[in-house]
């Protein structure tokens, strides 16, 4: 750019009078040039744009989400004392199952004191009621769980290791500040002393929690609970639905209107609705599936079936466009070939035409699921935010009907609720489905390089 | 017209194979074809030449009705094949193209293996009924169109790698496969340098003897070298129909005559 700004050198003595000398660069080819590197200027400049805005987007998700796969423990020997789970003595899993989490509490409170004891850590709280913050609600419930399962443990000491409460998991990653804590009514700096010491000592510790990955979604007090588990089950099955739905009708149809169908107003009229159809905003559908699957023919609401059913409708015509789209780009001389040979139109379209439009219909299928994984609005108009708390094999969950969520609409539920724990899982949730979404693509591109390199 | 037979005639309008009667081709508005009447003998090769335009290429798609895949063409007349209405409505055109092959301009292999390409007529007309006889037909088809000895050691490979001349014969090979009675050839040259033209040429000239060809050329000489009979079309008419070799020394038409000597076209 500088350099067109330099001053022009005296003109060299041309051969012949009137042309330019070929080796000076005549003030028109110079402009020229200039034009064109600032054209390529711009250029580089509106791809790095878009490359800064990608990084910056990715650092945000993985810096706010990372977190999110990381929980605090506490290990803690708990003496599963007979007196308070097993009064009568007999094991018998009914009376067991009497204990509520309730009577485990102390228990655990107990094994906290304990552990703060026997490693010599001096601190002003001595009560299990003191204490009791830093433990997660869900530590009574694991505990109970394990001792249900197996009831010949009761009178031993068996050593856990339960969710700390979100609070401690927020100092610990720096999201509970001493400021924070001095407005809390259950938790002040005594409690963060007491964390720093027990983390000094290793009985706290945060790291990898694979139940954000397989977990189910929890109640608002206890954020450090939840998991993406059972809104994955159910966008698999939404996934599938829609799969086997859209992909065979959308291939179907578009190769009869490409292929076999006379040109004539009507087919031009469905063609034109078929282009607008892929462009109504997806709370249309929402609402469409809200009237037509839930209210009038009665499926179950917050089902894979009809979220499936919903976003099919959604992406039936960019499966449309785009396999119209590749089978047009099939050279029309291959199926001369194919009829010229006496093949009938049906095998000329099968045996040929399809297989070379393949790498852009799969292409084009898999972009249209991953924009249906995505999508969140048409959800919550048919109510695909169940509230899920127990986990698959529990049978919830576990089908097309039963009631589930979808990622990106348990995404929505985390950033909707007020504790700063569950935006950090939000973030979370959001780097799982770019996971989903990058593996998607990546199978569209592998799938059309697979096709492709046949020839 | 025929008083100066100059070439080998042994061809005779009586044994026509394809007989077209006043056929009138419309492609919208557009009168493509007024009121041709032709007859084509079997085992010879019959070349259509004219201008651009002039409809030949779209005569000779009727012939095995191609044409029926443009919706806006329409045909009107009677082409008969052995004496059966091949615009019959209870003609499968199937049926049709399977007897009456087709070669196009442009080389068009199907982007399978060389065997495929000459494989696939036969597999689905049923025409081999084991892998064996499949190979046989393949071989046959491929030596018919003096491709076998360049490709015999790479029927795996891709046909459209071949060379433009060998695209070409690998075409003539998969339309051949067929077995057909009759083989079109739609300018089956005009893609290709002169060494392939000439190893075409040679082809078409060995291939009378089992099919009746008819090729659209725009090359004359092409046409004086190769066919026993000539048609020139000009603006939708046939203008003259004769021997090669008479059409070419002695045309009993203006137009003819000056096409042939270059003045229109």
């Amino acid at each position: 750019m500088t350099g067109l700004a330099a001053p022009t050198p005296a003109p060299t003595p041309s051969p012949r009078p009137g042309r330019a000398a070929l080796l000076a660069a005549d003030p028109r080819t110079r402009k020229r040039n200039a034009a064109e590197r600032r054209f390529r200027f711009c250029g580089v400049m509106a791809i790095s744009i878009g490359l800064l805005f990608l990084v910056v987007l990715l650092a945000a998700i993985v810096s706010k989400g990372a977190g999110a796969f990381r929980q605090t423990f506490i290990a803690l020997e708990v003496e599963l004392r007979e007196d308070t789970l097993d009064k009568n003595g007999n094991r018998a899993p009914e009376d067991i199952a009497k204990a509520s989490t309730f009577a485990y509490a102390p228990l655990l409170g107990d094994a906290l004191l304990a552990a703060i004891r026997d490693n010599g850590i001096t601190t002003e709280l001595q009560t299990r009621k003191e204490i009791k913050p830093l433990l997660s609600a869900s530590a009574a419930a694991q505990v109970r769980d394990f001792v249900i399962a197996n009831p010949e443990r009761i009178g031993e000491t068996v050593a856990f290791s339960v969710l700390a409460a979100s609070r401690v998991d927020g100092y610990l990653k720096g999201r509970v500040s001493r400021d924070s804590v001095a407005r809390s009514k259950n938790m002040d700096a005594r409690h963060l002393d007491l964390i720093d010491a027990l983390r000094d000592a290793g009985v706290v510790e945060k790291r990898f929690n694979p139940a954000f990955i397989t977990g189910t979604d929890a109640s608002e007090a206890r954020p450090e609970q939840a998991g993406i588990g059972a809104a994955m089950l159910g966008s698999f099955f939404m996934m599938l639905v829609v799969l086997l739905l859209s992909l065979p009708i959308g291939v179907a149809a578009s190769i009869y209107l490409e292929e076999f169908a006379p040109r004539n107003r009507l087919t031009d009229f469905i063609e034109i609705n078929i282009a607008n159809l892929a462009a109504v905003p997806s709370i249309v559908f929402g609402i469409l599936g809200l009237a037509v699957f839930i209210r009038f023919a009665h499926l179950p609401q917050s089902a894979p079936l009809v979220g499936g059913l919903t976003l099919a409708l959604m992406t039936l015509p960019t499966i449309v466009i785009s396999t119209r789209a590749s089978l047009t780009a099939v050279p029309p001389s291959i199926r001369d070939a194919a009829l010229a040979l006496g093949a009938s139109k049906m095998q000329a379209v099968f045996h040929h035409t399809l297989p070379l439009a393949m790498p852009g219909i799969l292409t084009g299928a898999i972009i249209g699921l991953a924009q249906a994984l995505g999508e969140t609005a048409p959800l919550l108009l048919i109510g695909m935010v169940g509230f899920i708390a127990s986990t698959h094999p529990d049978g919830l969950a576990s089908g097309f009907l039963d009631p589930n969520s979808a990622m990106p609409a348990q995404i929505y539920e985390w950033a909707k609720r007020a504790d700063p724990a569950y935006y950090e899982r939000a973030w979370g949730g959001i780097i799982l489905l770019m996971l989903f979404l990058a593996a998607m693509n990546i199978t569209a591109i592998l799938l059309r390089r697979r096709f492709e390199r046949r020839w | 017209m025929y008083d100066t037979p100059l070439t080998e005639a042994d061809v005779s309008t009586e044994d026509a194979k394809i007989l077209a009667r006043n056929v009138q081709v419309h492609y919208g508005t557009t009168h493509a074809i007024k009121d041709v009447s032709v007859a084509i003998g079997d085992k010879a090769v019959t070349a259509f030449i004219g201008p651009s335009g002039c409809g030949k290429s779209t005569f000779l798609r009727c012939l095995n009705r191609m044409n029926d895949t443009i919706d806006a063409c329409r045909v009107r007349g009677t082409i008969l094949l052995d004496g059966d209405d091949i615009y019959h409505r209870r003609v499968d055109p199937v049926q049709l193209r399977a007897r009456v092959g087709m070669v196009f301009q442009k080389p068009n292999p199907f982007p399978k293996s060389v065997y495929d390409n000459v494989a696939y007529g036969p597999r689905i007309h049923g025409l081999a009924n084991s892998r064996a006889d499949l190979d046989r037909i393949v071989e046959k088809s491929l030596r018919r169109a003096a491709l076998w000895e360049e490709v015999k050691d790479r029927l795996s490979a891709p046909g459209t790698g071949l060379s433009g001349g060998q695209q070409q014969r690998l075409c003539i090979a998969r339309a051949v496969a067929t077995e057909p009675e009759v083989l079109l050839m739609d300018e089956p040259c005009s893609a290709l340098d002169p060494i392939a033209t000439a190893q075409i040429e040679d082809l078409i000239y060995e291939l009378r003897d089992r099919f009746s060809v008819v090729i659209v050329t725009h090359s004359m000489q092409q046409a004086a070298r190769i066919s026993q009979k000539t048609a020139f079309f000009h603006l939708g008419h046939l203008v003259e129909f004769g021997e090669t070799g008479q059409i070419f020394t002695n045309p009993q038409d203006p137009r003819t005559e000056s096409y042939i000597t270059g003045r229109i076209g």
